[in-house]
């Protein structure tokens, strides 16, 4: 039995389709979501601790957690997503440690980053890759 | 013999076809689980391999499929507040003691509590008192429309997989035991030469992924033994509770076939045989699975 | 229909000043705005867009959720307080909905 590539192509976008997840935004999107938390600043590298799966079981459910020791806010970010934006996390006066664990939805293979508002101002990040594949058993 | 293949790329499903077509493979052949993990639910340990049942004459050694889960979704099974399934069962456990219908009651007034129904998971489908092959589904629509003048519940919907979880995970930590023989035994062999029948245009049984290449990859999925002793499952893909036989209805959607559908006869009668593939498994009550 | 439920996870006792977890969980579809139904029609966003716990006037974390947070949110964060008293759990959907929770914790 073999099959064509056409009809590869077709059970490989059934799969892709059943995600629902479309188009990968902009870098213009990406760069504006950053822009709007820094102000503008460069963030250096350091000083924030990202997890995430080295490869995603399925890009629907992705567990993800930061860390950045005296950060005030906390941004992550999907910049292949539609809306890059994942969440924007605030630690308040009674918060054990700025730190936070979810799960996000991720659209394909990229870098999730993290970007952490620290106490005097400056900015700091930190970037994971995720490895998301199609499955081989779409629903 | 054969030589195990590593399967990926994006015509995994025809070249898995084109693999099995080439030639028999033997069940030893397939990739065992790391079975130095285990599984403890809040206290309750489960049993997630053992030697399979004599009549599964193609496994020698049968594995949950949480084992050939990665790490992250392993984890997120352990406790039951980060397994987002319980949530859904304890939906189910609300709605035990709930009164619907005309008749003026819920589950409770004949059942009591629903721990009541501890090990009713373990011997599902089971043959009911008319001698017909009913899944737990069957009985819950039975109580909703004969003892309480409730509406049925459909197959899928989240009332019904609500309380399926529910139920099930009364029997956590229990070995799957459904019947095989006597009255069992012609849904059993119908079951059976189902699993290892041929469907849809990529001409793929059962037994070809989930007994002949359990443990490799068809593209990017990681193949279990499609064992149902954790179902209903959370997946993570739909971010919902999917039935038993809503998942045989994927699997031979994604042969290219026309499917069966959910309580059809061809279903119940797979489903007691997959079930039975697992007879010593633990029940999970609410596994995750991708 | 939407059977949005909260759940949340906080240690009954801690001692003052001590960093405990806090797990929170809500069954929620979280509709992205992105797909489409059978008809081709976009399937308008609908999702938890803000979350937030406080404890006895104070905050503790405030999130900001986009849709690309996964069906049923799960947040996992950390406190500490000095005296025994109640969380507040807050999270606000799109329709303009919103869902609470409370939790004691005694602090010796």
């Amino acid at each position: 039995m073999t099959l064509t590539r056409r009809e590869a192509l077709i059970l490989g976008a059934a799969g892709s389709a059943a995600l629902m997840l479309p188009l990968p935004a902009s870098a213009a999107a990406f760069d504006d979501a950053v822009k709007a938390f820094t102000g503008g600043a460069t963030p250096k590298e350091g000083g924030v601790t990202l997890n995430a799966p080295e490869i995603a079981e399925n890009g629907n459910t992705v567990p993800v957690s930061v860390e950045a020791k005296g950060a005030s806010e906390i941004l992550i970010l999907a910049p292949e997503n539609p809306t890059p934006k994942v969440a924007t996390f605030s630690f308040g006066p009674l918060s054990g440690g700025a730190s936070a664990s979810t799960r996000m939805r991720l659209a394909k293979t990229q870098d999730v980053t993290a970007i952490a508002k620290m106490a005097d101002g400056s900015f700091a990040m930190a970037k994971t890759t995720v490895k998301v594949t199609i499955g081989g058993c779409g629903g | 013999m054969m030589k195990r293949t590593r399967i990926g790329g994006i015509a995994a499903a025809a070249a898995i076809a084109a693999l099995t077509a080439a030639g028999a493979v033997s069940a030893d052949d397939a990739k065992a689980p790391d079975t130095s993990k285990t599984l403890e639910i809040d206290g309750t340990s489960i049993v997630t391999h053992a030697d399979a049942p004599k009549n599964i004459p193609g496994l020698t050694k049968i594995y949950s499929g949480w084992l050939f889960r990665d790490a992250s979704t392993q984890d997120m099974e352990r406790d039951d507040f980060d397994n987002p399934g319980m949530n859904f069962a304890q939906n189910g456990i609300d709605d035990w003691s709930k009164v619907d219908g005309t008749a003026g009651k819920s589950c409770a007034s004949c059942h009591n509590g629903i721990s009541s129904m501890k090990g009713v998971r373990t011997h599902m489908p089971q043959i009911n008192k008319a001698g017909q092959l009913w899944s737990m589904e069957d009985y819950i629509n039975n109580c909703r429309t004969k003892r309480m003048g409730a509406k049925a519940w459909g197959w899928n919907s989240a009332s019904m997989q609500d309380m399926v979880a529910a139920i099930s995970v009364q029997s956590r930590g229990m070995p799957m035991d459904v019947k095989t023989t006597g009255d069992y035994a012609k849904y059993w062999k119908e079951g059976e030469k189902m699993y290892y029948t041929r469907y849809g245009q990529l001409q793929l049984a059962c037994a070809n992924c989930h007994e002949d290449h359990y443990g490799d990859n068809i593209r990017a999925d990681h193949l279990s033994q499609g064992q149902i002793n954790a179902f209903p499952t959370y997946r993570l893909k739909q971010g919902k509770l999917i039935s038993i036989q809503n998942r045989f209805k994927g699997c031979i959607r994604d042969t290219r076939a026309a499917t069966y559908k959910e309580g059809s006869p061809e279903f119940h009668a797979l489903e007691l045989y997959v079930a039975s593939r697992g007879n010593g498994l633990s029940v999970e009550g609410v596994g995750v699975r991708p | 229909m939407k059977d949005v439920k909260p759940r949340v996870k906080v240690p009954s006792e801690a001692k003052a000043g001590e960093v405990f977890t806090i797990k929170t969980l809500i069954s929620h579809p979280m509709i992205s705005g992105q797909g489409k139904d059978k008809d081709g029609k976009p399937i308008p966003r609908d999702i938890i867009n803000h979350f937030s716990c406080d404890f006895e006037g104070q905050n503790v974390i405030a999130i900001e959720l986009d849709p690309a947070i996964s069906a049923n949110p799960y947040i996992e964060f950390t406190a500490k307080v000095d005296k025994s008293g109640t969380f507040k759990f807050t999270w606000k959907d799109d329709d303009g909905s919103t869902y609470t929770d409370e939790k004691s914790i005694k602090v010796g």
